[in-house]
């Protein structure tokens, strides 16, 4: 790599450091290019659905129920139903994955019980989504008889959410270092004194992180609740707040723009797109909802 | 063969193995500690003062495949078979090698194992966490800032907290492993000094990689080399006059 000869001045190129620096130059722009071939999509996609959208955007679309066959109108059933179904299904799975995981990172010891439990839930975090739909239809639609309910989609959902509630929650555990934990057994604090004083709140925002990428999941997802609670149409009054009972069947902003693109002849252009930005936004406002909660909850890690 | 040792040892191990995963790293050691002496334990990198160490307050528990026999009994009890860890735990002050300030206030540092034994009484853990920073020659830089997170301190401050942290439960024997490996040479000697100031209240036990370090504070001296005790002795004589060659090789960093 070396020049060879000594030059008179220090830092004069050498046919190395020509070549290093053309390398240099050659990976960032690469990186770049790849950052900028990413991002144009995006806002390609967002600032189509949005002109497309445009129409029909207004506070009224929000809260008014859909009219003449979902030709027109509103979406507040299917918006409330998103709301309910994804509330319901990490309330379920939340507590649970948290729990699990700081069972199975904390106090499981190293064996092959514990093993097959990690590549279970690894394994299961993988399953696609309509594989956990027809579950939930065979163990809370028929076996549990939920029926087709608000409760059986968000229970199908939770499953959905679960595994990968456990795997984030066990990563977010486990940056928090070894040594801390040590630091605390060696002054006789039990695992749990432990996890309460120092492996929670330092990881307490990569948990949060963890599960509310799971309500933009659950929102999304269509397969789990068509088998299992939701429906095309449901006669609800625009703007009433709770218009669902849990073993009723609701209506979703997923299935709804799946209905409108697939299903209903004639639908004014626009509604099908303003669908679209609603769930995009519903998605969006509860992700920066995790950002500030996370930056409240701890400013940043103090080590 | 004449051991320094007082008639009813505080610490008494005997025939103590350890293995990871079927390795033997410790192959049956036996040794006692008096009530108030400083023993240093010297070896080189491998021999298993750390495991040593860790077998004592039972976090070799913690490591996946560890598999202890043997016994270590502290005042008559058997350490290896008691159930209450924690209280085990509280009774012998373990430091360990690189200091750590935990996430939180240094107050709260201070203040963690007191809290974890059930004190809350403002005034009383108030009254802890001073002496500990006292004894443990920090107070005077950190008094105006309890409230500082631990990991905010530097390096050697951070070491200097870890041991009020052990102070703070009131150890009958205090642990050190190679505390000096990671702070400046002034800051060791503070530390060392600390030791020679506790020395009259409780016994420790120096796991130091500083052979000079044991000569300057310790009582006795052991020599562990590749899992086994190679030779125990009062400090001075086992310098001037080491009776195994092993001993005498490492001594003069001609092994090790």
């Amino acid at each position: 790599m070396s020049g060879g000869t000594a030059s008179p001045q220090p830092f004069a190129p050498t046919a190395g450091l020509l070549a290093r620096r053309r390398r240099e130059r050659l990976a960032r722009g690469v990186f770049l290019a790849m950052t900028v071939l990413m991002i144009l999509p995006l806002a390609g996609i967002l600032g189509y659905l949005v002109v497309r959208a445009w129409p029909s955007l207004s506070w009224s679309f929000l809260v008014e129920a859909p009219a003449r066959g979902m030709r027109e109108g509103g979406i507040w059933p299917a918006l409330v139903g998103t709301i309910d179904l994804v509330v319901i299904s990490l309330a379920v799975a939340a507590p649970i994955g948290v729990l699990a995981a700081i069972y199975l990172n904390e106090y499981a010891r190293d064996n092959w019980v514990h093993r097959v439990v990690n590549l279970a839930v690894i394994t299961l975090a993988g399953v696609p989504s309509i594989v956990h739909a027809l579950f939930g239809l065979g163990a809370f639609v028929y076996a549990a008889r939920l029926g087709y309910s608000i409760l059986s989609a968000s229970l199908t959902l939770a499953l959905m959410t679960l595994p990968v509630i456990i795997a984030s929650t066990r990563e977010a555990l486990a940056s928090v270092p070894r040594s801390f934990r040590e630091a605390c057994w060696n002054v006789g604090a039990t695992r749990w004194q432990t996890i309460r004083a120092v492996v929670l709140p330092n990881s307490i925002g990569g948990i949060l992180t963890g599960i509310i990428l799971q309500v933009s999941r659950a929102a999304g997802e269509t397969a789990p609740i068509m088998f299992t609670g939701a429906v095309f149409y449901k006669a609800v009054r625009g703007g009433t707040l709770l218009p669902y009972r849990l073993d009723e069947q609701c209506m979703a902003l997923s299935m709804h723009l799946y209905t409108l693109a697939t299903q209903v002849p004639n639908v004014r252009p626009s509604i099908p797109y303003a669908t679209a930005v609603v769930l995009l936004a519903v998605v969006l406002l509860v992700n920066a909802a995790a950002i500030t909660l996370r930056l409240r909850v701890r400013t940043r890690p103090k080590w | 063969m004449t051991p320094v040792v007082a008639p009813s040892p505080l610490l008494e191990v005997r025939d103590l193995r350890l293995s990871y995963r079927g390795r033997e790293v410790l192959h049956g050691i036996s040794f006692e500690v008096a009530e108030r002496e400083i023993l240093a334990v010297i070896g080189p990198a491998q021999s298993g003062k750390t495991s040593l160490l860790r077998c004592l307050n039972r976090t070799v528990e913690m490591i996946p495949g560890a598999a202890v026999s043997g016994s270590i009994r502290f005042r008559g009890e058997e350490i290896l078979r008691t159930r209450r860890v924690h209280e085990l735990r509280r009774r012998i002050g373990m430091v360990a090698p690189l200091p750590v300030g935990l996430p939180m206030s240094v107050y709260d540092n201070v203040a963690f194992a007191p809290r974890c034994a059930g004190v809350y009484d403002r005034a009383a853990l108030d009254a802890i966490v001073e002496r500990c920073l006292r004894q443990a020659a920090l107070w005077d830089e950190v008094r105006d800032r309890l409230d500082l997170p631990g990991t905010r301190l530097s390096g050697g401050q951070q070491q200097r907290l870890t041991i009020a942290r052990a102070l703070s439960h009131e150890p009958d024997i205090l642990c050190l492993d190679e505390f000096s490996i990671a702070i400046d040479p002034v800051t060791t000697m503070r530390i060392e000094e600390v030791l020679r100031k506790l020395r009259s209240t409780m016994t420790i036990i120096l796991v130091t990689n500083l052979n000079q370090q044991a000569r300057r504070l310790a009582d006795r001296t052991m020599f562990l080399w590749k899992g086994d005790i190679v030779e125990t002795g009062e400090t001075t004589a086992m310098f001037e006059s080491p009776r195994d060659p092993r001993t005498a090789d490492f001594l003069s960093g001609r092994v090790g």
